[in-house]
């Protein structure tokens, strides 16, 4: 998959799931605070890309992942490998 | 002086409509709510009639962030809550401001559980199973969301008393307000719709197989009854203290003046006449009433044999032959199950403040001991200021309640 189809296609879920609009995410904005996410409903967002890409975050790697683009990141290097 | 608990506010979302102008016109024209639903006969039910409800949508009206711990059942209480909220002239300024509890029936959250345990057990990743799922599943979870969702600052819990549970909240919630430990509570009943919380009840042969005629399937004390029809929603009624109530100007509309219950420490399903009979009496000595103080009796009837016939001798035995009139509303409704005892109350105030008993649909003969009662198989149109309300449950939990109009 090329990257920006990845990014389109994580967008339009995250958007779809967490009822904000496309263009209201934006590669360096924090995840947590454009989604309004807490601590509990971070586990959706986890399930989402899990459920959707087939790829799992662990707790230890979740916070390394703050903005949208290390997200991008996060999920392509698991797809490409 | 004795604290008098007074009902100021009534919500209600059934098969019969979601307003109470809607559920009154139902009750009025008897209208019945009861239908085939093919999805069950597909899942291997020997019934698949049951109450026709379609889950509110609340998106739009409350953020994902609230939403997605809201169980099927948590979605009616929500909105029978905000009206009766609403009729009683309560905001959420006042709500934080004030400690109103909350005790609501309910007594199953089976859909929200099947789904996570499908998950797990396909996926073998219990994160998969998302954020809202453990608080989707958890009996409580109607009180657990609609005191969050209110900001409700005063007793929060939920009353599990299977087919009681609606009326035990109600009247658990009248004895902490006469004895002055809250001065308002929102009280109710919910119950989900979806065929998971009902397959195994219908594998007990309890419900109607009528299924040609949906419509004819719940009834009441007739002699061809053949079973109960699973129905749900939920109803809330506001309950405050008489002077508490008066001195906010909020819409006066009844009086709970007793509570009855009992248990009959018996068979697990099969209710007995000693019990039932326990629970009227109790109510009545409760509210210092004579049996011919009541002007109608919202039985708990739900349309099967030994059920009916004992709710028929247990009237009997305790009103003789005064012939109050008596009508099951499931008739309509087909059984309510946790949210009955809720519902029941509303469907009867609706009665008693428009001059009508509705009628107990599908009562066309009666058998040996419903020819003992007034039944009214046609809707009364009469005046009655006080009934009584009649509510049973699994494992012989009865509760009773007594409320007059004002």
């Amino acid at each position: 998959m090329e990257k920006q189809e990845l990014i389109n296609q994580v967008n339009e879920v995250l958007a779809e799931e967490f009822e904000v609009e496309t263009s209201d995410i934006a590669p360096d904005a924090v995840i947590k605070e454009t989604l309004q996410l807490d601590s509990l409903s971070l586990v959706d967002l986890v399930a989402l890309i899990e459920s959707t890409f087939s790829v799992k975050i662990q707790n230890s790697e979740l916070s390394s992942i703050k903005t949208f683009a290390d997200l991008y990141e996060f999920i392509y290097a698991r797809i490409a490998k | 002086m004795e604290r008098r608990v007074v009902i100021t506010g009534m919500g209600i979302y059934s098969c019969l409509g979601k307003t109470l102008d809607e559920v009154r016109e139902s009750l009025y024209t008897g209208k019945s709510g009861i239908i085939f639903d093919p999805v069950r006969k597909e899942m291997g039910f020997r019934s698949a009639l049951t109450a026709k409800l379609e889950e509110p949508n609340l998106k739009g009206i409350l953020p994902r962030n609230q939403r997605v711990y809201m169980a099927e059942e948590c979605k009616y209480a929500y909105v029978a809550t905000k009206d009766a909220l609403e009729y009683a002239k309560i905001d959420l300024d006042y709500l934080e401001k004030n400690t109103v509890g909350l005790l609501y029936g309910n007594d199953s959250s089976a859909d929200a559980v099947v789904k996570s345990v499908d998950t797990m057990r396909e996926k073998k990743d219990t994160t998969l199973c998302g954020s809202g799922a453990i608080f989707q599943s958890m009996n409580s979870t109607v009180t657990m969301n609609l005191g969050t969702l209110f900001k409700l600052r005063g007793i929060n819990m939920t009353v599990s008393a299977a087919c009681a549970s609606g009326s035990h909240a109600i009247g658990l919630g009248s004895l902490l307000i006469k004895w002055g430990l809250q001065d308002m509570i929102v009280c109710g009943g919910a119950q989900e719709v979806n065929p998971f919380s009902i397959g195994s009840f219908d594998g007990i042969s309890a419900f109607s197989t009528r299924e040609s005629e949906p419509e004819k399937a719940s009834r009441p004390f007739d002699r061809d009854r053949d079973g109960l029809v699973p129905g749900g929603g939920a109803a809330t009624v506001i309950i405050e203290e008489y002077e508490h109530a008066v001195k906010r100007g909020a819409p006066i509309l009844a009086e709970i003046c007793g509570y009855g219950f009992s248990a009959n420490g018996e068979h697990i399903s099969s209710p007995n006449v000693e019990g039932p009979a326990n629970s009227l009496k109790m109510c009545l000595q409760q509210a210092g009433m004579k049996t011919t103080d009541i002007g109608y009796i919202n039985a708990h009837a739900t349309s099967t044999h030994v059920g009916d016939t004992n709710e028929a001798k247990a009237i009997y035995n305790v009103f003789g032959d005064y012939k109050v009139p008596v009508t099951s509303t499931k008739g309509q409704t087909g059984h309510e199950m946790w949210m009955a005892g809720a519902s029941e109350i509303v469907y009867t105030m609706l009665m008693m403040k428009n001059d009508f008993i509705a009628a107990n649909l599908n009562f066309e003969n009666p058998d040996e001991d419903s020819a003992k009662l007034f039944i009214a198989g046609k809707r009364l149109d009469r005046h009655f200021d006080t009934f009584l309300s009649n509510s049973f449950g699994f494992g012989g939990t009865n509760s009773t309640l007594i409320v007059k109009n004002l």
